[in-house]
């Protein structure tokens, strides 16, 4: 244990700016790089800059010297009960190496099987098995980075009837065991609350909001399952839903401001769109601000 | 209780067929089987998106709803096998050659392998091509012994298609008209920057590139290039071989 502990004090820490942040899309790339914008920081999912060169190095490297920089993985399936991907890992750490990002986080959920890459991001039970693994997996990324990496809450659709653990005690439990920050996507506490009919505001009491270095904020699509239930899917093709910007103003205001994402991944609208929703975080954010220096 | 192991999750999300893992439920312990197929869909449409995205020409060819379902069976059977879905789906014109619905769109598997090309050039490392003032300086003598340095992003292709020009009018390049005389196109693809080119070749070019690119001398390359085509226009061909950034540094 002491050993892991001095290991933990080591790693660098997540450090992005308490302000709004923007998903980069490489079609916003010349609206963004016209001028200064009202935004604290860029994210981008690093498997999209695992590529030798071109434009999409060419971009980061152009905003990286602007803006501080969120690199968030979405491949490396931490919560799959194999063994991870070496090869990949060494990609992310060339990558962080490359350019220094003030954060690095990726999900609790699994997406490769075996050699598959199944490009989802897959529920998995929590027990005190799965717990054991995904704590040491998040170990590992952080031994290999050299970082603290932040742990995302997943949207789920179904429930395994063999976990043992709530989702919040489990996410509490990994970040106490390895030392790593939690990434609270507030649209996935909503998504997934109202789909297992839980209350999403006793999720967020029983979040371990400590440990919380970002939050993602991003918009969903309604359906109804078999039985004719509300069935949400984070799908991130529209601007933040109301309850998910009342929820986030909730966080924010136990724990004060902190770096928040704006995603918007499908049906991408132009820059002014995006970056208005940031400017909406900025304003709750200074809010927050304003409330605790009052 | 049921305990699901990842694999028979995985293998009911690539089945279609296959039941829900048992142990899986809705909130209320009902089973639920559109909810599963959020994360079968999530799965299916995002790779068939991915191709669609690499092959926005083939995809326009045979139609958007024809090539989700042509990705669809490309996708069951050539899943991708890094998390890095950049390079997923290189082979696929080696697929569409032999997938029998589009056996009478011949060309398709070449446009295919066009629009490979162009993703690989768009990721391919950067470097600095040779300076197109180049010839001007170097001493005629010794031109025939240089060799060139290949560009990472740089690709010959061949094709007894005219595949540049059907890439072209279904790439928004070009309007879309019959094309009256089908001849074979070659066709040399380089990113000497940051924009992907697309160069048609004159007659003998592709065995004057290919040639160059295997490291061999310019002589060689021209004598490549004159065996199969007599009326090879070393000139032009010399000319294209610094405009177009397809080398990076010559040996003399």
């Amino acid at each position: 244990m002491k050993a892991s502990h001095i290991e933990v004090l080591r790693l660098e820490a997540s450090r992005l700016p308490r302000r709004a942040g923007v998903g980069f899309k490489p079609e916003h790339f010349l609206a963004i790089d016209i001028e200064p914008q009202p935004v604290g920081f860029f994210e981008v999912h690093a498997e999209n800059y695992m590529g030798a060169g071109g434009p999409p190095h060419a971009q980061l490297a152009r905003l990286r010297a602007d803006y501080a920089l969120s690199i968030h993985g979405v491949g490396l399936s931490i919560g799959a009960m194999q063994p991870l991907d070496r090869t990949h890992l060494a990609r992310l750490k060339a990558l962080c190496e490359r350019y220094q990002p003030e954060s690095f986080s990726e999900h609790l959920a699994w997406s490769t099987h075996d050699t598959v890459f199944l490009n989802d991001l897959l529920p998995l039970p929590y027990t005190e098995e799965t717990l054991a693994v995904v704590a040491a997996h998040v170990d590992e990324v952080q031994t290999a980075l050299g970082r603290e990496m932040l742990l995302e809450n997943p949207a789920t659709y179904l429930l395994f009837e063999e976990s043992t653990i709530e989702e919040t005690d489990f996410l509490a439990d990994v970040a106490r065991r390895t030392g790593c920050g939690l990434l609270l996507d507030v649209n996935n506490v909503f998504v997934a609350a109202t789909n297992h009919h839980l209350d999403p505001w006793a999720y967020l009491a029983r979040f371990p909001l400590d440990r919380v270095r970002e939050i993602h904020l991003s918009g969903h699509s309604e359906t109804v399952d078999d039985h004719g239930a509300p069935l949400l899917i984070d799908s991130h093709d529209t601007p933040v839903r109301d309850p998910v910007w009342s929820l986030y103003e909730e966080v924010i205001g136990r724990i004060g401001p902190v770096a928040t994402l704006i995603e918007w991944d499908n049906d991408i609208p132009e820059w002014p769109v995006l970056r208005a929703e940031a400017e909406a975080a900025n304003a709750l954010l200074l809010d927050t601000v304003a409330r605790q220096v009052a | 209780m049921a305990i699901i192991t990842q694999a028979s999750f995985a293998t009911a999300l690539r089945d279609e067929t296959a039941p829900v893992p048992h142990g899986l439920a809705a909130w209320n312990g009902e089973p639920s089987p559109r909810r599963f197929a959020v994360y079968r869909n999530n799965v299916a449409a995002s790779l068939r998106q991915a191709l669609a995205e690499r092959y926005p020409a083939t995809e326009r060819i045979v139609g958007a709803e024809f090539f989700a379902a042509m990705a669809g069976v490309y996708v069951a059977k050539h899943p991708p096998r890094s998390p890095v879905l950049l390079s997923y789906g290189t082979d696929f014109a080696e697929f569409l050659a032999g997938f029998e619905p589009v056996q009478e769109l011949a060309y398709l598997p070449d446009v295919a392998r066009l629009e490979a090309a162009r993703g690989n050039a768009y990721h391919a490392a950067d470097a600095a091509p040779l300076a197109a003032a180049l010839l001007a300086e170097i001493d005629a003598r010794y031109l025939e012994e240089a060799m060139l340095l290949p560009h990472p992003s740089l690709c010959v292709l061949r094709s007894p298609h005219p595949v540049v020009t059907i890439w072209e009018m279904n790439a928004g390049r070009a309007d879309a008209q019959p094309i009256m005389e089908w001849r074979g196109e070659d066709v040399l693809v380089v990113r000497p920057r940051m924009t992907v080119e697309v160069h048609r070749l004159g007659a003998g070019g592709a065995a004057f590139f290919t040639t160059l690119v295997q490291g061999r001398p310019l002589g060689d390359a021209a004598c490549a290039a004159t065996a199969e085509a007599d009326d090879f226009d070393l000139t032009a061909h010399l000319a294209l071989m610094l405009a177009s950034g397809a080398f990076t540094a010559i040996r003399l």
